[in-house]
């Protein structure tokens, strides 16, 4: 897999910070399924996004963002709104 | 056609496995209840450990006796909403008694105190605002923001910096909620309540303390962890429950808020149910008048909690707090399954407590935890260290077990 962009980089390194159990980690990849994610690590992980980025990612954008794909674009929409607010 | 309750083959899965240990921690029966601390199990008398029941006022005679009146007087049930036919004097009069407690201007009685802090959540913020809640909050307040249309923001647990940090990300022109807890039931450790509250006020925040935990024996008049820390003029709602210290069932919110009665006709969870029966909601008036003088209870209270956290901290247990903050006292076990053995071998016996484990629980802790009883005596205390440390061995919760665990 070939990272195309800063922000993917940084939040896969982010993601896999959170990987105890080292599952493979693709773009497609689901935190609830693939990666056996509970309800308490992905908030922990949001809360790590949040601080390296100066930014919100509200808890009630969760159910939206299932897959590695959906939180880096979402983190990378986030980046951009706050770049041009 | 797909069985929608596959989804949740793994938790029976777990549990048959329990079952199969001779263990069913979802499967105790209460057969009888002999007094506020202790109960007939499996035919057999058992110290009450883990109940919330803070300040044993499910046996007070005078009380009883109010209940026994109202069910006489006002019949079994109110059959309608509180913005309906669900209105009894009965229910004035417990708002005037909570009023009157918490010495605010208003106050508002649900039918439970999940439902309280459901309504409070969902309907003091909407699309636009915030809601700032702390990482441990408990899953009423989740469940209320997912009920909500507010975007839910998320702090590390009591800790002001990391509020003050999140809170300054948010535009300034939004509304905003900072929902907080004095006592957090899972490790039992109490809020710093001023600095949050300090914290929240100077980023505009509106604030809200849950006192479930700690009504009835925080502070000089039993208001909650508040009242303790001198910040009842700056929190703007305080939410609580029947069902603890009060010893029956309800919610409520009390507040000065001048535009406060509105909320009566915009909360869903107080107007789409049943209002409480009229002996609840006797026994609750009764109670919480009771709770103003009963200081011999607190210092009982207050007393065997310390004893107990003492004792069990002697015995070799790894406590979640250093000090005796509440009436829970948490035991950190070394595993999943040393807790379940502890937690069977507590009941074997004698003694009921509680487990807890992930998700419930912070950082992947499996918990044993005990509340403690303002009617508990000395010599139960003393029984329960025992048991426990007994039981310690027994569980491999103490000793050289646990230290390889």
């Amino acid at each position: 897999m070939q990272p195309t962009s800063a922000t993917e980089i940084l939040v896969l390194e982010l993601i896999t910070s959170f990987n105890k159990k080292s599952v493979p980690i693709s773009l497609s990849s689901t935190f609830a399924r693939d990666l056996a994610f509970d309800s308490l690590t992905v908030m922990d992980l949001v809360a790590a996004i949040e601080d390296e980025y100066d930014l919100i990612l509200p808890l009630n954008m969760l159910p939206d963002l299932e897959t590695v794909q959906q939180l880096i674009n979402a983190v990378e929409a986030l980046v951009k709104a706050k770049h041009h607010a | 056609m797909p069985d929608l309750l596959d989804k949740f083959d793994y938790a029976s899965a777990e549990l048959a496995k329990l079952q199969f240990l001779g263990v069913n921690p979802v499967g105790v029966v209460m057969e009888k209840i002999l007094s506020p601390t202790r109960a007939i199990i499996s035919g057999k008398e058992t110290i009450l450990l883990g109940t919330y029941n803070y300040m044993g006022m499910t046996f007070e005679p005078d009380v009883i006796e109010a209940g026994q009146k109202a069910l006489t007087d006002f019949g079994t049930g109110t059959t309608g909403s509180r913005t309906l036919n669900g209105t009894y004097v009965g229910h004035k009069a417990l708002e005037a008694a909570l009023s009157d407690y918490y010495d605010t201007r208003h106050a508002m009685v649900f039918s439970t105190g999940y439902q309280a802090n459901l309504g409070m959540c969902a309907t003091l913020t909407g699309k636009g605002d915030y809601i700032i809640i702390d990482a441990d909050s408990h899953a009423s307040i989740y469940d209320g923001c997912a009920m909500g249309n507010a975007d839910v923001v998320r702090f590390r647990h009591n800790d002001p910096v990391d509020l003050d940090k999140r809170l300054k990300r948010l535009p300034p022109e939004a509304g905003k909620l900072v929902v907080l807890e004095g006592v957090y039931s899972m490790l039992g450790d109490i809020a710093p309540l001023a600095e949050l509250v300090r914290v929240s006020k100077a980023n505009g925040a509106m604030v809200m303390v849950d006192e479930a935990h700690a009504m009835g024996f925080f502070g000089e008049h039993g208001r909650g962890v508040t009242e303790q820390a001198g910040c009842e003029a700056e929190v703007d709602f305080v939410v609580g429950t029947f069902s603890k210290s009060v010893g029956t069932i309800g919610g409520y919110v009390v507040s000065n808020h001048p535009k406060f009665e509105v909320l009566r006709l915009m909360c869903r969870p107080y107007m789409f149910t049943a209002s409480l029966p009229p002996s609840v909601v006797a026994t609750a008036t009764a109670a919480i008048v009771k709770l103003k003088s009963v200081h011999a209870k607190r210092n009982q209270l207050w007393k065997s909690v310390k004893a107990l956290h003492g004792g069990l901290k002697a015995a070799g247990f790894n406590l979640a707090t250093k000090t005796p903050e509440s009436a829970i006292l948490a035991i950190i076990m070394p595993s999943q399954d040393i807790m379940v053995s502890l937690w069977a071998a507590m009941l074997e016996a004698g003694v009921y407590v509680n487990m807890a484990r992930p998700p419930a629980t912070p950082a992947g802790m499996c918990l044993i935890r005990c509340s403690v009883c303002a009617e508990h005596t000395d010599v139960q205390v003393q029984k329960v260290i025992a048991a426990f440390e007994q039981a310690g061995h027994v569980s491999g919760a103490l000793g050289d077990m646990a230290a390889v665990a």
